[in-house]
């Protein structure tokens, strides 16, 4: 049996080429066959089973019991007895508030890739000259991705609040007297507040995986251009944005998700209010599923949410970040 | 020349320190209001305390519940390393060093994971979590939380294991070493670095959660800091001077680790 199994492995596995791997990861040589008497399946199957279970029963198990629940009206506790097809669903997608929900999520995507990026690459460019005490900066604009998301909601709940708040007082004192009072508590500002406070917390991380691309830049290729009579913008536009590519890549990827996935913020910011005008696809799953009861319904927002994440990530892999694969691309530590 | 330099040196200096202003005026805000009463942080929101009130600070210091709270987060912390770290450095061993059938099934499977959000699966969680009798249980935080951080940490460190080279390996195998030693006696020391970092990525993911608490954890007594957090300006949703003392001593800890994540 062993003999089978611990068939020796090719210097190159075509398994791995095949599935691409759902992620990028650094490129290493892959190990050399090892003696086949230490490749017998009892053994391997000893060190896989702990993670393997509790992935099945933490991580899968519970997308199973989502799909499964979708199909019920239930309230939560008994049994879940009345079947009713693709009702949830079909209720779904005609409930003003979800697809509002899907638009507000689609708002911040935009955003995020529109300013919020740019942001942070320019700030990565500009902590990767050389400048007095840049190591501290770094840090400090990385702060806040370590704070909870609890703790910064609070934080800026505090320096929204309508009269109080340090942002009424800031805004009385620049003569934007407009503002005061809206903020977080308005329909019509609530969106771009909450993506203010998103920048915040999130900037510093997208500036460091930015910041880890540029450094893996080659020096030379940067001389060789100013050599051929590149100026500063031409080197930037023309080597180092397209040699940025795979990271940035990266960081889209991970600003998607984070914005189709947002709650910690949101729920204690504005609880998705007011009036839903900042509700997201997480507040609308958790109103339904545990303050209003209609478990089979939240259930159908969870799966919905699901097809969309795992969509999108397929089609991404796929088709943008395919040909970075192979390269040197840096994954971050983010969710 | 020189001018000209120095001047784009200032310019430079005048704009990072426009983002640091960003960045660091709310925690400002938060450390020195704390040290105000409610009353003078609405006469005076941005100067500094007429008389520096240390009572917001040393009255929740001085409160058990905070301290439980902190005791609470810091063991399902731990309690979830151990898990997801464990588990991965087991499954990444394999999965890195040994050929076999459905390996790289497997390890797709895991990757898949980091594509789900957390938020996908925390109702039919709490669900199973409820059939299986671990609702106010830490273990009803720590094993989902390890489950979820298990995509991240394999992959970090199966490429760390496959930089290890096959002589060292082949030499322990030589010196009749079993492949349950040659994981725990060798293979782990070396990769301490690596263990190091993950470790660091799963203390402050469980620090931080909030969603899985605060559904799981009905009892006070295990409430963890985020959720604390949130209850507290709830309960106290007047007394702004003394929330954002409260979040400020829950700041700390989390800040502590910066330097530890930023050293790239």
């Amino acid at each position: 049996m062993p003999s089978s199994v611990a068939a020796p492995a090719k210097d190159k596995d075509p398994a791995e080429e095949r599935t691409g791997g759902a992620v990028p990861v650094h490129s290493h040589a892959p190990a050399r066959s090892l003696p086949r008497e230490l490749g017998s399946w009892a053994s391997i199957a000893w060190f896989l089973v702990p993670a393997l279970v509790l992935f099945l029963v933490f991580v899968l198990a519970p997308i199973a019991v989502a799909v499964h629940t979708s199909f019920f009206k239930w309230g939560g506790i008994g049994s879940m007895d009345d079947f009713v097809g693709f009702e949830n669903y079909t209720r779904l997608f005609a409930d003003q508030v979800f697809l509002g929900d899907m638009g507000r999520g689609l708002y911040l995507i935009v955003l995020s890739i529109t300013v919020q990026l740019p942001f942070a690459l320019f700030t990565a460019v500009l902590l990767n000259q050389k400048l007095r005490g840049r190591a501290v900066y770094r840090m400090l604009f990385f702060a806040p991705y370590i704070l909870s998301e609890v703790v910064t909601a609070v934080l800026f709940t505090m320096i929204f609040l309508p009269g109080d708040g340090m942002a009424d007082h800031l805004a009385g004192a620049l003569g934007l007297e407009g503002l005061q009072g809206k903020w977080l508590a308005d329909p019509s500002t609530v969106m771009p507040t909450l993506f203010v406070v998103m920048t915040w917390k999130y900037f510093g991380f997208h500036m460091m995986l930015l910041l880890a691309g540029l450094q893996s830049i080659p020096r030379e290729i940067l001389d060789a251009a100013s050599i051929d009579g590149a100026g500063a913008w031409q080197r930037f536009r023309y080597v180092t944005l397209p040699l940025l590519g795979p990271t940035i890549r990266i960081s889209v990827f991970l600003s998607v998700i984070g914005a189709i996935q947002l709650f910690d913020l949101v729920w204690v910011m504005t609880a998705g209010g007011p009036n839903h005008s900042s509700e997201t696809m997480a507040i609308s799953m958790f109103q339904f599923g545990f303050k209003r009861y209609q478990v089979g319904y939240a259930s159908a927002i969870s799966v919905v949410l699901f097809m969309i994440s795992l969509v999108f990530s397929l089609f991404y892999q796929r088709y943008v970040l395919r040909r970075d694969l192979s390269g040197a691309v840096t994954t971050g530590g983010g969710r | 020349m020189n001018a000209r330099r120095t001047a784009r040196g200032l310019s430079l200096h005048a704009v990072v320190w426009l983002i640091a202003a960003f960045v660091v005026v709310p925690l400002i805000y938060a450390v020195i209001s704390g040290f105000k009463s409610t009353g003078e942080l609405t006469t005076n929101p941005f100067g500094l305390p007429e008389h520096w009130k240390t009572g917001n600070y040393t009255g929740i210091l001085g409160d058990g519940m905070f301290w439980r709270q902190i005791a609470n987060s810091a063991g399902i912390a731990i309690g979830t390393t151990c898990c997801t770290v464990a588990a991965s450095a087991m499954a990444a061993f394999v999965l890195a060093r040994y050929a076999f059938r459905g390996r790289e099934l497997f390890y797709t499977l895991f990757t898949i994971g980091l594509m789900f959000p957390f938020a996908v699966a925390v109702l039919p969680l709490f669900l199973l979590l409820r059939n299986f009798d671990l609702l106010d249980n830490p273990l009803g935080v720590i094993l989902p939380q390890a489950a979820f951080g298990l995509p991240m940490t394999i992959i970090i460190l199966r490429g760390f294991f496959r930089t290890i080279p096959a002589e060292v390996e082949e030499a322990a195998v030589m010196d009749g070493c079993g492949k349950f030693r040659f994981f725990w006696k060798i293979l782990l020391p070396m990769a301490r670095p690596a263990l190091g970092t993950v470790s660091v990525l799963a203390i402050v993911a469980s620090w931080n959660n909030f969603f899985l608490p605060l559904l799981v954890f009905n009892d006070p007594k295990w409430q963890t800091i985020p959720v604390g957090v949130q209850q507290f300006q709830g309960q106290y949703s007047t007394d702004y001077a003394l929330v954002l003392a409260y979040i400020v001593l829950a700041m700390v800890p989390a800040l502590a680790f910066t330097p530890s994540l930023s050293a790239s």
